[in-house]
């Protein structure tokens, strides 16, 4: 997937094969999930956030790629086990390495926030504090 | 605390799910926090110790639960003596350290910890870790980082059999050898193994990838050799730089596997058959 095209999700449906036409859905990830972060690429929030944790380098979101759902840029969130858009005025850079670090700034930004559905759910269901 | 009706009374019932799930972002710019907003708020330079030798294991959870409760971000337990299930469900920023060994499902389901465990851990440590650092100095038990999701899992010693079993994410590390059926159905992350391995490494591997130092006994099904870039080669370089390892007969002659795909199988049905059952 390294060699393809950076928008081939964006501009089509992922349906290549054979196989894939016939069951009408795409066969693996919308991105490359074995790909290692360049950390000379990381943004200042991140670098802040890995301060803040004690940590290093990107940890968790090492893990983290910029995804796309249906034809649209997306980060998936393990913590609601679901995609989360990106923002339509947000520009996309043309290398899937910066895309990444994007999508892992978002994400952070998401699962922290006071909004994010998680807090309901710990209010809801936990069960000490 | 959650009752038996808060989550009704809250109206989580009412909303009807309709297949995928996504959602657009909330405004990005305006929120800037770095940590969960149930997190408690901690100062790493806040330290506290205290001696586990002569107390029950849910008190020694507890007991680190209220010291980072109080702001204690560096906490130290003394003579944790392998008692199991010890600093398991952390979801906050903070520093640990255990001076001596932990027994069973240590430092599982943990979201964030930097955790340091001078001695040995049992079977499952960190299973379901979700994000932080785990350093243990000596040997790993079996199924190690089983299940885990993210964050950097270091054993220096040696480690068992089905080390990071259905692993889902995350960098699992071993400075010495490993069992048996290391890497059985890994699902993405990685794993660097600076010893040798054992049989069937990376039996039925979805996805992820496991960087091997040593000799290997076999591989499993479906786990396939695969090119060593320059970028795999700067991010081995700079993760074991993290945590004092090194490879021993260099990064260059690490050997890298990945999954060979030939187990991936969607959907069995029949188009037709698909949309009956639909």
């Amino acid at each position: 997937m390294a060699e393809q095209d950076i928008n081939h999700f964006l501009e089509g449906d992922g349906l290549d094969s054979e196989r894939e036409k016939t069951i009408g859905q795409h066969i693996g990830y919308r991105y490359d999930v074995n790909l290692v972060p360049d950390m000379d690429r990381c943004t200042p929030f991140l670098r802040k956030y890995m301060e803040i944790m004690g940590w290093k380098d990107l940890n968790w979101l090492e893990d983290v790629h910029m995804g796309y759902e249906e034809s649209r840029p997306a980060v998936f969130d393990r913590n609601i086990n679901g995609w989360v858009t990106i923002p339509e005025n947000i520009e996309l850079p043309d290398n899937q390495q910066d895309r990444d670090m994007i999508a892992r700034e978002l994400l952070v930004k998401f699962q922290m926030a006071k909004g994010h559905p998680m807090v309901d759910l710990r209010n809801a269901y936990e069960k000490f504090s | 605390m959650g009752s038996v009706t808060t989550s009704h009374e809250m109206g989580l019932h009412e909303e009807q799910l309709a297949g995928r799930t996504q959602q657009m972002f909330f405004s990005a710019t305006e929120e800037e926090n770095f940590t969960y907003p149930w997190s408690y708020e901690v100062d790493f330079d806040k330290s506290a110790e205290f001696d586990a030798a002569d107390m029950e294991i849910s008190d020694i959870n507890i007991k680190i639960r209220e010291l980072m409760k109080s702001g204690h971000g560096t906490i130290t337990v003394k003579n944790p003596r392998a008692k199991h299930s010890l600093g398991v469900g952390i979801l906050n920023r903070v520093n640990l350290n255990f001076e001596g060994s932990l027994g069973y499902f240590g430092c599982g389901v943990i979201d964030g910890p930097n955790i340091h465990i001078s001695g040995r851990v049992g079977w499952s440590c960190a299973e379901n870790m979700m994000a932080g650092t785990v350093v243990i100095e000596k040997n790993a038990g079996s199924l190690f980082g089983a299940a885990i999701r993210g964050g950097d899992l270091v054993c220096k010693g040696q480690a068992g059999a089905r080390v990071g079993i259905d692993q889902k994410g995350g960098t699992i590390i071993v400075g010495g050898s490993v069992g048996a059926f290391t890497g059985f159905m890994m699902q993405r992350g990685r794993m660097i193994i600076l010893g040798d391995a054992g049989d069937n490494l990376g039996d039925s591997m979805y996805d992820g990838t496991i960087y091997v130092a040593g000799k290997i006994a076999s591989l499993g099904v479906d786990c396939v050799e695969t090119e060593l870039t320059d970028l795999d080669k700067k991010y081995l370089k700079g993760k074991l730089d993290l945590y004092g390892m090194s490879a021993p007969n260099g990064i260059d002659n690490i050997i890298k596997l990945t999954s060979g795909k030939q187990l991936w199988n969607y959907d069995n049905l029949e188009p037709s058959e698909k949309k009956l059952v639909l």
